[in-house]
């Protein structure tokens, strides 16, 4: 028998079973306690598994990278100081690698944000609003690397005087310019792929903002239309401030995806031609250079400047739960 | 008085013209983005389906001709001799484990969250929401460690032959919790209290309160998440290559196995091509059929890093 059988069959009916005889295991164990017992012990019987899996795979690593990267590359980990970070900001790979980060950071914030502002206030204003939506959001259904493959065909390039089969050299081709090398030339390279990054992120931003947007009064809008606001002015004074809070969550998200960046930088050239990104020079010092030590540096890199963003994350959540 | 009634029905009027016009702008701009947003999945779609000598000559643009061939070649070529066949169920029996493991403990815990009172519940739950945003990165060389020790990475022995993907159920769900924990518990924590006591003053246990009243109310909760856990295990690709190891090619899912073939096909775009549709064509139909619940899962969870 195929053992992938076996697999699927524990899958989908063993795994479910142990979870469940798991609650109620404890139920019945809970039953042999005193009752004022019961009630001290059953909560943290029920979030048990998810405590030991949460510290096993994001709580105790987290930790461990960060005195991973003291350590050499050696199975024995002798501790190095800070010769890794040394190393980090001495080297010109990674040092491109965090410059892209950077440039990922900024730019493709600034275009999922300001896509999702545009996309939303425009959809909001016709009857076909859900067909546009679901076809802008679209390309966030697909897996990031489905997307590589396809905007890899989008800038296809060949020599001049040959056929041009990428999209966009097509259109070059047509209307009688040179054809463009997209992705062999630094800086720029980097920026076609944040674009790829906004194709797939901007339907995201613009649904989180068309519902905010759908949460805005609007007697408020009309009452200053019948001022004499123009349709800027409106969304300037009004439209823009009442979104602000959603604009914060929506960028704070984007500034965590773009630090994290690894599948479209990974499948559109692995890198080469300086695209490297943090995420992914992690990877390759781990796994094709072999530098454990090297690859802890660069993830603890990319953690410190995500903490920022985790206390905004917290203290945002506080706030909201003050007001529940 | 007449004069300016005139005057401003005219205004009103020129208004009302230029506002059509502007209609208009709107309409075409909008028809834009998308075209602009489709015509890479176009261009896919349409070499996926050419033979091999049109496409390498000739832009996908061309097929609107008359002459233009079409053939389903390229996905019989990427089923027997790329291996997608198998990468499909692959992705299959990653994705399914790893979808429910995670939501199930995630509904036990935001239960308790939501539901049971007990010292440092507050402070924990301010963990999780601080955890909603540490990348894998920072977690992948202990935990890589811990595996092959045990042996459960793809190239292990052992345990790792009759369950090749435990690994990466495990990951998923250790990855998937802070977001699940969080959405389920925002969710179960605003169900109406009076249920609950009732049926505590009724009689009934912990579990009962939990499978016959918090669960089956939290269905559209469960939904979204469910669709949307199972979307991010389906498209992982980071995951899938640090612990099953980009190089145990049988063992990979389908991500995973069409970044190999970006490298492998190199200019072959009408293999690489239906490969990525192969890839596609499930998120496509869970996307379609359940959108509502996506949209819902991804606008709750707004701080899932």
């Amino acid at each position: 028998m195929d053992p992938r059988i076996v697999t699927a069959g524990v899958a989908v009916i063993g795994v479910p079973a142990v979870l469940i005889g798991y609650i109620l295991g404890v139920e019945w164990l809970l039953r042999l306690a005193p009752e004022r017992r019961q009630a001290r012990i059953r909560p943290w019987l029920w979030i048990l598994p998810a405590i030991l899996l949460l510290g096993f795979f994001l709580v105790y690593p987290t930790i461990a990278t960060a005195v991973r990267s003291l350590q050499d590359k050696t199975a024995a980990a002798n501790f190095i100081g800070l010769a890794n970070y040394q190393y980090f900001f001495s080297s010109d790979a990674t040092l491109v690698a965090l410059r892209n980060s950077f440039i990922w950071l900024v730019l493709l914030t600034a275009f999922v944000v300001g896509g999702g502002i545009l996309t939303a206030v425009l959809f909001d204003r016709v009857r076909y609003e859900p067909v546009a939506k679901s076809l802008l959001f679209l390309p966030l259904a697909i897996s990031f690397v489905g997307a590589g493959v396809i905007w890899k065909f989008m800038f296809d390039y060949q020599l001049a005087g040959h056929p041009q089969i990428g999209t966009l050299n097509g259109i070059l081709q047509g209307i009688g310019q040179p054809p463009a090398a997209f992705l062999l030339n630094p800086p720029g390279n980097t920026v076609w792929l944040i674009l790829v990054g906004a194709w797939i992120w901007t339907g995201f931003a613009m649904v989180i903002l068309s519902a905010a947007l759908k949460g805005i009064s609007p007697e408020l809008l009309e009452a200053a239309r019948v001022d004499g606001a123009n349709e800027l002015q409106v969304f300037r004074a009004i439209t823009l401030p009442l979104l602000m809070p959603t604009i914060a969550v929506v960028a704070t998200t984007m500034i965590i995806t773009a630090l994290k960046a690894f599948d479209v930088v990974y499948v559109m050239g692995n890198g080469a031609f300086d695209t490297d990104v943090l995420a992914l020079d992690m990877y390759h010092q781990l796994f094709d250079f072999g530098q454990p030590g090297r690859a802890a540096a660069v993830a603890t890199v990319l953690v410190v400047l995500i903490i920022p963003v985790m206390i905004l994350n917290v203290r945002r959540f506080q706030a909201q739960e003050a007001i529940r | 008085m007449t004069a300016q009634a005139t005057a401003s029905s005219v205004t009103v009027r020129a208004g009302r013209r230029f506002g059509s016009l502007r209609r208009i702008g709107l309409h075409l701009s909008i028809v834009l983005i998308l075209v602009i947003w489709l015509l890479p999945t176009m261009g896919m779609l349409v070499n996926s389906f050419r033979p091999a000598a049109d496409v390498s000559r000739t832009g996908w643009w061309t097929v609107f001709s008359p002459l233009a061939s079409f053939t389903l070649d390229n996905y019989v070529h990427v089923f027997n001799q790329s291996g997608l066949g198998n990468a499909f169920l692959n992705s299959l029996f990653i994705t399914i484990p790893a979808t429910i493991i995670p939501v199930t403990i995630a509904a036990f815990a935001a239960y308790a969250f939501a539901w049971m009172k007990f010292p440092g519940r507050n402070l924990l739950f301010v963990a999780v929401v601080g955890l909603l945003v540490v990348p894998l990165q920072a977690t992948i060389v202990p935990i890589l460690n811990v595996f092959r020790t045990v042996g459960i990475t793809g190239s292990g022995s052992g345990i790792a032959q009759t369950f090749p993907f435990l690994s990466v159920w495990l990951a998923h769900t250790g990855y998937g919790l802070p977001f699940a924990i969080y959405l389920l518990r925002n969710y179960m924590g605003g169900l109406p209290r009076e249920v609950f006591e009732s049926a505590s003053i009724d009689g009934a246990g912990a579990a009962t309160a939990f499978f016959r009243l918090a669960l089956p109310m939290s269905v559209p909760a469960l939904a979204a998440l469910t669709i949307f856990q199972f979307l991010f295990v389906w498209n992982d690709l980071f995951v899938a290559i640090v612990y099953i190891g980009a190089v145990n090619g049988p063992k990979l899912p389908l991500t995973a196995t069409l970044a190999n073939l970006t490298n492998s096909l190199g200019g072959d775009w009408q293999y690489l091509m239906a490969a990525a549709f192969i890839s596609m064509a499930l998120p496509l139909v869970v996307f379609f059929a359940f959108q509502r619940y996506f949209v819902r899962g991804i606008t709750g969870g707004a701080v899932k890093g």
